[in-house]
């Protein structure tokens, strides 16, 4: 806590003068950019931009909640793969094998059965309204809960079977993908205000633990609801919002999709500019620099919380929805925490938290450095192979590859632990300035 | 009577399997909890650690084993303990005792616990591969088929060897724990700083032996129940993934910062998981004719399929969050 | 020599200094007693001599040794026993864990010391068993004190023993701190209670903004006019 307070006093005593720091670090990402650009090809580089553009989105989200209000969300995956998802179920072509069946009345049937027994359970909880004792009702609800639940499950494996085995999968709806995008980042704020409504009066730590939680009850969701997603079998192609490869090829193409993803930021950024130098961000501001105090002003501190949270949520759906439409597949077991979780959190801490420049920085810098990493471990791997082999005469396991890549593993946790440690406000540190 | 023998295979002794492994492993956890205070996201891993050291070390005496009438994976668990423990208490001197000198928050301390998580992770895919091994190399897990002396039943309950060593395991482990932590001086001082920390140091208990003995002791229990998760099925880098929420959630089932409360809450995640993906059409069968058509005829009465049995621990730890966030028995730590 | 010398000592928490230079010593068979207004530095300068905070001028001598600035835990090996206010039992422990902790640094005399502590303090030896979260706020100071006395302290430091205590209960501390030190330990304690403290007071420390406004005996401190017109009400 104290080198903290040093920190700051420092920084705030420090004159407004040319962002130095700033500039050094921008130039060298923009030297290594340029540098990945003439080694690996442009078409190669330019996907690298995209993605990492995307990762920027996510950063962005996550450095929200853990800079801005110190909330922890180690589920970043799960929220990811619901953009992807909605933007594969608005963007995907009409199924007509299915809509041309009875099946979809059939669906809508089941999923009335499903609200009709929301209803009948929400009304048995209120049944001591009438004047049934408090005890008999919780029996009466939860009893209520479990058989209209076997019941409406029953209904929904019977229908989903028959849409699997007859038309494949439900389809999308033709849309354009930016409608998947939005309604993805609506989805991904439903259930991180769900989520944060549990948690976020509590320890920290459970907030952690349960958005841990529900990342991976998303994917195995999204994984094994064949009827929806198609499942393990993916979906692909998606259309893109822009001109396909097909018709500009490959380099023109991404460099049209990162324009697109370029302004998405910029107007995110702009947005949390100004949300950050309003009253609200004044208000945010004021509970993380002191809870206690904000708190006695009369400040909903759990309130504005909840905001900071489902807002983080929102631009992870976002950008989930952004990169599922730049990858044109819907693989639901290609979300991965490693990438999707540890990466985004890498590149909010290496950047540094609260602060949007730094956030960006480190999503593009950390994104190239995971990239790059790929063909350096390899490298490395097959150098020690040869050393190996020709030291100690060391019989090399044959999966090599496969092996070589879980370093990166390595490589994430190590750069987590090391930057907690040596840099734990990142390379561009969130400027406190006195205000009052 | 058969639908009955086919519940007590697939309930009583799979939810007792999976409830020790989830007790033992949040027995650790809410040790970590409350002596340092924060949720320990690595903890599964070091249960992946283990079981990779008894797998190493099964490997390098294949025949150790044979020698005293048990499989060599059990006779390895008490070497694997060591080093795990070792690997704990190494990990907290690099890891987490220079951000607890720098007095940060306990998120802080989580995340610092996740980077650790993907450290072992990399190094334990590294080295084992990403597929499934088996601990029994060279032995073979013996099943034993006990018959029940009824009129018509005429299937065995089936228990295996690894579950018969699994139960006596954690009977051992949790009389072993019980023991050290109201009879030992090591095991007082380690609750005395659970409750009151400055007060320990002001007591003049040296507060970093006491974070070593609870890593030493994490360290154990989690290469304990991590080889008899690996036993019980095969062992796999991934198997943590698989086992951090159900273990977080009976530790906060439990209370956080009681140990006994962390093993009631591993058997009721455990039970509760194995409930849940129960096919309770089975139950019904005997029943066939004196019960309504439609209720027969549904196949498959389980509450998830088996693929979604995470969501079993999640609902436990959203629940009780809500209802009683300081868990059943009431934990210090919220 | 004195058993405690604490010279000029300033310190505090984070950039505020809350102790301006304070002296005090006492002898290893007295009873030493800081008395003072609200925030006048009492209990810090309890916290600055058990190394809970850092001395940053100044030096705190125990029996002839430089102590400050030393860990709690060391200084508990030297001889020092340190009471805080609140918080100051175990509560899940039971009764006797909660006295055994006092003595973790010397486990071979435990059950000497505990034979001890129950003369001290009989209703303890009733409720050995009892989880001392369960006890009366009386009990627990009884506990408290014995917790500290297992380590045979040569100095104790005790911070508001009888904060929120009925009469009853504060005359009964008063009388084992008599007891306690009559069987050989230095005490120097806080006290709000400042008239019935500085009466068994050996020594007398008035603090006021963190510096000595008077020190004597607490006799000659409680027949001062002044000490008694300013700080005991009258």
């Amino acid at each position: 806590m104290s080198t903290q307070r040093e920190q700051r006093t420092d920084l705030v005593t420090t004159p407004s003068r040319l962002p130095v720091r700033e500039l050094t670090l921008f130039a060298t990402l923009l030297v290594a950019v340029l540098g990945v650009y003439a080694v690996m090809g442009a078409a190669y580089s330019t996907r690298m931009l995209v993605e990492a553009a995307c990762y920027a989105i996510l950063a962005l989200g996550l450095t929200i909640q853990w800079g801005y209000a110190g909330q922890f969300n180690a589920g970043v995956m799960g929220f990811v793969a619901l953009g992807g998802f909605s933007a594969m179920a608005f963007s995907v072509p009409v199924n007509e094998a299915f809509w041309a069946s009875e099946l979809p009345g059939e669906l809508g049937v089941a999923l009335l059965y499903a609200l009709a027994a929301v209803l009948v359970v929400f009304g048995a909880t209120r049944l001591d309204r009438l004047g049934v004792p408090k005890k008999l009702r919780t029996l009466i609800a939860v009893v209520l809960a479990v058989v209209l639940y076997l019941v409406v499950v029953n209904v929904l494996r019977g229908v989903t079977g028959e849409i699997e085995s007859r038309a494949g999968f439900i389809g999308g709806l033709g849309l354009p993908p930016w409608t998947g995008w939005i309604v993805g980042g609506a989805l991904a704020g439903g259930i991180g205000y769900f989520i944060g409504k549990v948690c976020l009066g509590l320890r920290s730590d459970y907030l952690a633990i349960a958005t841990l939680g529900i990342a991976e009850i998303i994917k195995a969701f999204l994984k094994n609801s064949d009827w929806l997603t198609r499942g393990t079998a993916t979906v692909s192609p998606l259309p893109w919002p822009t001109p396909g490869p097909a018709e500009l090829g490959f380099t023109l193409a991404r460099a049209l999709y990162l324009s697109l993803t370029a302004v998405l930021i910029a107007a995110i950024f702009f947005l949390l500019h100004r949300a950050y130098h309003a009253p609200w961000g004044r208000m945010i501001r004021a509970i993380r620099d002191n809870e206690i105090s904000a708190a006695a002003m009369g400040k909903d501190i759990n309130r504005r919380r909840l905001e900071i949270f489902v807002l983080g949520c929102i631009l992870m759906g976002i950008g989930g929805g952004v990169l599922g439409t730049f990858n044109s597949l819907f693989d639901p077991q290609g979300y991965l925490p490693l990438n999707h979780t540890f990466l985004v959190l890498v590149m909010v801490i290496l950047g540094g938290p609260g602060n949007n420049l730094g956030t960006i920085f480190g999503a593009v810098a950390v994104y190239i450095i995971w990239i790059m990493s790929e063909p350096l471990a390899l490298y490395l791997m097959q150098l020690a192979v040869t050393i190996g082999e020709g030291a100690f005469g060391w019989d090399a396991p044959s999966n090599l590859d496969s092996r070589a890549l879980q370093a990166r593993v390595f490589v994430i946790g190590l750069l987590i632990t090391l930057v907690l440690r040596f840099a734990p406000k990142g390379l561009l540190p969130e400027k406190v300035k006195h205000h009052g | 009577m058969n639908e009955f023998v086919f519940f007590l295979n697939n309930v009583v002794i799979a939810g007792s399997v999976a409830g020790s492994i989830y007790a033992i492993g949040a027995v650790g956890v809410t040790l970590v909890f409350s002596i340092m205070r924060f949720a320990h996201f690595a903890h599964a891993d070091m249960m992946t650690f283990g079981a990779f050291m008894v797998l190493l070390l099964t490997l390098l005496f294949p025949g150790a084993g044979s020698a005293v009438g048990l499989p060599t994976a059990v006779v390895m668990l008490p070497l694997a303990m060591v080093l795990t423990a070792l690997l704990a208490v190494g990990i907290d001197r690099v890891f987490y005792k220079p951000l607890r000198a720098h007095g940060v928050q306990p998120i802080v301390m989580v995340i610092g616990s996740l980077g650790v998580t993907l450290l072992l992770q990399g190094l334990i895919r590294l080295f084992a591969g990403t597929g499934g091994q088996n601990l029994y190399v060279d032995d073979r897990k013996e099943i034993f088929r006990l018959a029940l002396p009824f009129e018509g039943a005429r299937a065995p309950i089936v228990i295996t060897e690894p579950q018969i060593i699994l139960f006596v395991l954690t009977i051992t482990a949790v009389v072993g724990l019980h023991l050290f932590l109201t009879r030992s001086r090591l095991g007082k001082a380690m609750r005395a700083m659970s409750d009151n920390p400055d007060l320990a140091q002001a007591s003049g208990i040296n507060t970093n032996l006491i974070v070593a003995v609870t890593w030493v002791i994490a360290g154990g229990l989690a290469a304990i129940a991590g080889t008899l998760l690996s036993l019980d099925v095969t062992f796999k880098p991934d198997l943590s993934f698989f086992i951090l929420l159900p273990i977080f959630a009976a530790a906060i089932v439990g209370g956080v910062g009681h140990p006994f409360g962390a093993i009631a809450g591993g058997f009721v995640v455990g039970f509760a998981e194995t409930l849940a993906v129960f096919n309770w059409s089975v139950l019904l069968r005997p029943f066939r004719d004196s019960l309504p058509e439609w209720l027969t005829q549904a196949g498959n009465l389980a509450f998830v399929g088996t693929e979604y049995k995470i969501v079993v621990p999640f609902f436990i730890l959203v629940a009780i969050l809500v209802w009683r966030p300081t868990g059943i028995f009431k934990g210090k730590v919220i | 020599m004195p058993l405690l010398d604490a010279r000029d000592v300033h310190g505090g928490y984070g950039g505020m200094n809350i102790l301006n230079g304070v002296n005090m010593a006492i002898e290893a068979d007295e009873i030493g007693v800081i008395v003072g207004p609200n925030g006048a530095g009492k209990s810090t300068m309890l916290k600055a001599i058990f190394g809970l905070l850092t001395v940053s001028r100044g030096e705190i001598l125990l029996r002839g040794e430089p102590i400050h600035n030393l860990p709690p835990n060391k200084l508990v090996q030297r001889g020092m026993g340190f009471i805080p206010q609140e918080k100051n039992v175990f509560p899940s422990l039971t009764v006797k864990e909660n006295l055994e902790m006092g003595a973790f640094l010397k486990p071979h005399n435990t059950r000497r010391m505990l034979k001890q502590v129950y003369g001290f303090f009989p209703p303890l030896y009733d409720k050995r068993h009892q989880p001392a979260g369960e006890l009366s706020g009386g009990q627990r100071q009884m506990v408290a004190m014995g917790r500290a006395l297992m380590a045979e302290p040569e100095l104790l430091l005790l911070d508001e023993p009888t904060a929120g205590l009925s009469p009853l209960y504060m005359n009964e501390i008063f009388e084992r701190v008599k007891e306690i030190n009559a069987a050989g330990v230095g005490i120097l304690m806080v006290e709000q209670n400042a008239k019935q403290a500085l009466a068994i007071a050996d020594k007398g420390f008035v603090l006021a903004a963190g510096q000595n406004r008077f020190t004597d005996t607490g006799q000659a401190l409680l027949a001062d006019p002044e000490v008694a017109k300013s700080f005991l009400g009258g």
